[in-house]
């Protein structure tokens, strides 16, 4: 790497001669090892996914979420170093409050992404602090409709239709492109994303991983878990379809 | 300070509107943080009682202002979670306020996410706290709560006043309901929870409130009920109670004569 024994790379106050900031680099390859996370906003809601990687066997199933609830109405699912992630959902949902306490209303989703933006744009201005090394994918529903958003360890975020990060954004995002996410039911986003996480998921590199679903539909504007049954059934197709991959290759 | 509900609203010994002398400057301006103790757009009674399928509330929806009617729509009943439900008379501010703190508490526990919600003793509990954590301040939130809930097929029903006094009973009345409704509710209601249906219920508070609008002046007929029950809570669209007045005609000193 070319920023390597330069000297340009040890504090997010110094540029390269080039004019890059090494250190906010090196947090986002951070996030790129981490295991795969997807948004999709269709038009009746947002779902969420995670390929969570379990490190160990002995962990107890289902801890250490990295999808969580802000407000009631907003999820955000994180891929990078985890307790970075818990710091920036610990932020937003401060942000949330805060916002609620002055406009007593829920905070819209691009409200929610610009805080959430700039607090972790924040973190590339000093050198006694390090970036943030976690992406964070903002799924909502406020009254424009259905929200995405993913923050980059930049602080830099977009809107999207459909996102992906982590080890396998690039298959992901190809998956995703492939959808028409417009005309696709929320049930039917919850399969896709769970297929799509089994599709990416490297069983020769890593062993274990847990699926998270989470989704924001039209119907009760609240972020949750999806149910149980449904998430079953995704992950039982998800399971089918990779081996009927397998068969054809 | 008059702890009394029925009171709340005279300004007691706190606050003389006539008083001219600027070192007694104890209104609004001159001395803002009394404000608290000084109430303003009020709410007067609510009644709560159990009946066989959960609990009851029933309130006016007339926010006075003084002896002025000023505000005819305001909902002084909300839902609280999925099977609790909050009346208030008093201080319609500190009510908006009270509401907005226990939104804040549900919202934090619906992300912490762990399956467990709280119920309705739960938020009875925070409640009562909070006030009486207030009237320690001796800033209190000037209201009368009353509480209802319905969790695991048990019936709630909880008071909560200013200075954090708190108990519990199949029947509850707040302000100067607490002097003309409470005899009739004890009559139709104690003893007979389990078996009292929706309609007697209905039919009981429809009666007290209606008795409460002929005797306290500062009551509508416009009122709003509100029920929880195992299928969570309901609260009814404001709808007004039929009056009648013409007893009044044959009586001396009453309305028009001109004897």
């Amino acid at each position: 790497m070319s920023s390597i024994g330069t000297g340009y790379d040890l504090s997010v106050s110094t540029y390269s001669p080039d004019g890059r900031v090494f250190q906010v680099e090196y947090a986002a390859k951070a996030v790129d090892n981490s295991g795969t996370v997807i948004g999709l906003r269709v038009a009746e809601g947002i779902v969420l996914a995670v390929e969570k990687l379990v490190q160990s066997k002995l962990l107890v199933p289902k801890s250490n979420r990295s999808i969580q609830t802000v407000d009631t109405h907003i999820g955000v699912a994180t891929a990078g170093l985890l307790a970075d992630g818990r710091h920036i959902v610990n932020r937003a949902r401060d942000e949330a409050e805060n916002y609620r306490d002055i406009y007593r209303i829920p905070i819209p989703g691009k409200m929610i992404a610009d805080r959430v933006g700039h607090y972790v744009q924040a973190y590339t201005l000093y050198s006694s602090v390090r970036p943030f090394g976690a992406s964070a994918i903002i799924g909502t529903f406020d009254h424009d409709g259905p929200q995405l958003y993913m923050i980059e360890p930049s602080g830099v975020y977009w809107g999207y239709h459909g996102c992906a990060i982590g080890k396998g954004k690039q298959v992901a995002k190809t998956e995703i492109e492939k959808l028409s996410l417009d005309e696709l039911s929320v049930v039917d986003a919850v399969k896709q994303a769970a297929r799509i996480i089994y599709a990416v998921h490297d069983e020769a590199k890593d062993k274990e991983f847990e699926l998270e679903l989470s989704w924001v539909t039209a119907q009760n504007k609240r972020h949750e878990f999806v149910p149980a049954d449904l998430a079953a059934e995704a992950e039982r197709l998800a399971k089918e379809s990779l081996n009927e991959e397998m068969e054809d290759d | 300070m008059d702890r009394f509900s029925g009171n709340f609203d005279r300004f007691s010994d706190l606050f003389n509107p006539y008083d001219s002398n600027p070192t007694n400057a104890n209104h609004a301006i001159g001395d803002f943080t009394k404000c608290t103790r000084k109430p303003l757009v009020m709410g007067s009674t609510v009644l709560g009682l159990e009946y066989q399928d959960g609990v009851m509330i029933a309130a006016d929806t007339l926010g006075s202002w003084g002896q002025l009617a000023r505000y005819r729509n305001e909902s002084r009943i909300y839902p609280v979670g999925n099977f609790t439900v909050l009346g208030a008379a008093g201080d319609m501010s500190d009510f908006q306020h009270t509401k907005h703190m226990l939104d804040s508490l549900m919202i934090k526990e619906y992300y912490t996410n762990d399956d467990h919600v709280l119920s309705t003793p739960h938020i009875y509990e925070y409640l009562s706290r909070v006030l009486y954590h207030r009237r320690s301040k001796l800033d209190p939130l000037w209201n009368t709560y009353v509480v209802g809930g319905y969790n695991n097929g048990e019936r709630f029903l909880g008071y909560v006043d200013l200075l954090g006094t708190t108990y519990q009973s199949s029947i509850v009345a707040t302000g100067l309901g607490a002097y003309f409704a409470q005899p009739i509710l004890r009559n139709a209601v104690e003893g007979r929870e389990g078996i009292l249906t929706e309609a007697e219920a209905i039919e009981i508070l429809n009666t007290c409130m209606k008795i409460l609008f002929y005797r306290e002046c500062k009551t509508l007929n416009r009122i709003q009920r509100a029920k929880v029950t195992a299928d969570g809570v309901e609260i009814s669209e404001p709808y007004a109670l039929p009056t009648e007045w013409s007893f009044g005609e044959g009586i001396r000193g009453f309305g028009t004569q001109t004897q």
